[in-house]
């Protein structure tokens, strides 16, 4: 009686997985929106322009972000620095920065190709709207205030959880390890948006004196 | 009969009535939260406390719907075979003994909302008629899946009705054994009542041993019992016998065309023909309402109460099984549903009742080792 065996063993399992379920045991799915899981440190959210410690913006509108995107999602259009009072360190800025939510495949590209780590993204995934419109995230939504936080576009929503955009992706620098295999495993990447928090690169003849 | 019998027979049927539809609605919860703990989920969790009310929100909900009629439907049958689908669901439990009837103002009143003579060819026909309403609701959609559906639905119904009464049968004829029974019987009612007490005196050997068993049929009968429930699984057309709304070919079989209230009457009807076919197996096989009712050491209404708690007890295990081989077993290929329809169940059934035949036969002529 073979199929009584598999039977025995099928039901085994439901019994056993039941039993246990019933005492709240080894249950996987959590209670959205009141009980989230918690996402991993490189999880691709929405994206944050970041600013300088003194409030200057990182972004110098050099429209890579926008070159490197394969969902052509990014809007970039610089514009020359006011001299009296420059809004980045460098020439330009980026006047107009849009980014299209609907068409974002959340790739981190643009995180890859941005020179001055202007664009990083973070952990916050609920983007819903009600109009097409609203999800294009301009500056108004992506660029971080003077004090390093970063706009919600619903931030009154009961459910909104704003700690997501404090918590930026553990951007893996995208940098090659200058051909030394042996500096794969060494993460570099900032847990928070901001200014780069790890030590710099090493250079070349430091980096050989190390590794050999 | 005066007016009083005709309240207590209303009182009797809106209660069945009203407890179906309670019943119905904590099954329907205990399902999605039984299978879901099966499968690593919490299930419903935010209308009341565990969920409970989920249902009674899905419920008014469904009520508010849009009823959508497409425009081919044939709109006399198809606005009949919802009503078809729930009116024999609820005459099966009317035949369903709930308890052992109360004595009211010197008047007997059964707790059961009919005690017909016929009762077990009632409930067979009242499920065969069941049929019609999928049948009847695959067929004016007037769509390609839900006349699959009730096409699917028909030959399911006819395969595994056969075993079903064959196994119904065997009871029948077994009743006959009862202490002081000349026949066998067909009213429910009647049958519990033969499974009081336990199997003592009838076998002389073993009798300090069987005068603890409770005189139960499925002791005898367990090969009816175990058709009978396979039969009772794919009679209420559940998993893994589902073919007939088989989600991933069909869409939802032979309810796809239905909305609002009228899709909540098939649903009502699935629900309720589950703990039907549950209670009627807890009748035949489980002793109904026997049970110890401790009189004189509880109180009264408790020892009244008692006999219903005990059914509703063993059909809730079985119920509970219905869920979980549902949560187990993955849906049967129609041609193994056909095999074990017509090549091994209705064989068995027909092979054991030959052998009952034969037992109770050397019964009556007082073989020494049978009672």
């Amino acid at each position: 009686m073979g199929i009584l065996r598999e039977f025995w063993k099928g039901f085994k399992v439901t019994g056993s997985i039941g039993l246990r379920g019933l005492f709240g045991k080894d249950i996987v799915t959590t209670q959205y929106p009141s009980e989230m899981r918690e996402k991993p440190t490189r999880f691709h959210g929405r994206h944050v322009l970041n600013r300088y410690p003194d409030g200057m913006e990182k972004c110098i509108g050099c429209e890579l972000c926008a070159g490197a995107c394969p969902a052509r999602c990014i809007y970039v259009r610089g514009a020359d620095n006011p001299p009296d009072d420059p809004k980045s360190p460098g020439e330009r800025f980026g006047y107009v920065y849009e980014i299209n939510m609907l068409r974002c495949i959340f790739c981190g590209l643009c995180v890859e190709a941005c020179p001055t780590e202007a664009i990083t993204m973070t952990h916050l995934f609920e983007m819903s709207v009600t109009n097409r419109n609203d999800a294009i995230h301009t500056r108004k939504e992506l660029l971080m205030a003077e004090d390093g936080s970063v706009p919600h576009i619903y931030p009154e929503d009961p459910f909104a959880d704003l700690s997501e955009l404090d918590a930026a992706d553990g951007w893996l620098r995208a940098t090659s390890p200058s051909g030394v295999a042996a500096y794969e495993g060494e993460t570099m990447w900032q847990a928070t948006p901001g200014p780069a928090s790890w030590t710099p690169e090493p250079d070349q003849e430091t980096r050989d004196s190390q590794h050999g | 009969m005066d007016w009083v019998d005709l309240l207590f027979v209303a009182a009797r049927v809106v209660g069945v009535f009203a407890l179906l539809v309670v019943l119905t609605i904590v099954n329907i919860w205990l399902e999605r939260k039984i299978v879901a703990d099966m499968q690593n989920r919490v299930g419903p969790a935010r209308a009341g406390p565990w969920g409970i009310l989920q249902t009674i929100a899905d419920g008014v909900k469904l009520f508010f719907k849009e009823q959508v009629t497409p425009r081919k439907v044939d709109l006399g049958a198809y606005l009949l075979a919802p009503f078809l689908a729930v009116v024999p669901a609820f005459l099966i439990f009317m035949m369903v003994p709930l308890g052992p009837g109360l004595e009211i103002a010197g008047r007997q009143v059964p707790l059961q909302g009919a005690d017909l003579n016929i009762g077990i060819l009632f409930i067979l026909a009242m499920s065969s008629m069941a049929v019609y309403a999928v049948v009847l609701a695959g067929w004016s959609s007037g769509s390609k899946y839900p006349l699959l559906g009730g096409v699917r639905a028909t030959a399911q119904a006819i395969s595994y009705e056969a075993a079903m009464g064959l196994a119904m049968v065997a009871v029948v004829m077994f009743s006959a054994t009862a202490p002081g029974a000349e026949n066998g019987t067909l009213s429910l009612a009647e049958i519990v009542e033969r499974q009081s007490g336990t199997w003592s005196g009838t076998v002389a050997f073993l009798d300090p041993v069987v005068g603890l068993i409770p005189r139960w049929y499925v002791f005898p009968q367990v090969v009816a019992f175990v058709i009978f429930f396979l039969a009772a699984v794919a009679e209420t057309n559940r998993a893994p016998f589902d073919l007939v709304e088989a989600e991933q070919e069909l869409v939802g079989g032979f309810h796809t065309e239905y909305s609002g209230i009228r899709f909540a009457m098939f649903f009502l009807a699935e629900y309720i023909n589950i703990l039907s076919m549950c209670a009627i197996a807890a009748t035949l096989f489980f002793g109904g309402w026997n049970g110890p009712t401790w009189e004189g050491i509880v109180p009264g209404w408790v020892s009244a109460v008692l006999p219903v708690v005990w059914l509703m007890l063993k059909s809730y295990v079985l119920v509970v099984a219905f869920f979980w081989i549902r949560a187990t077993l993955p849906r049967l290929r129609y041609d193994q549903l056909m095999t074990l329809g017509w090549k091994r169940l209705i064989p068995a059934s027909m092979l054991w009742l030959v052998i009952s035949t034969v037992v109770i036969g050397f019964r009556q002529f007082g073989l020494p080792f049978i009672g």
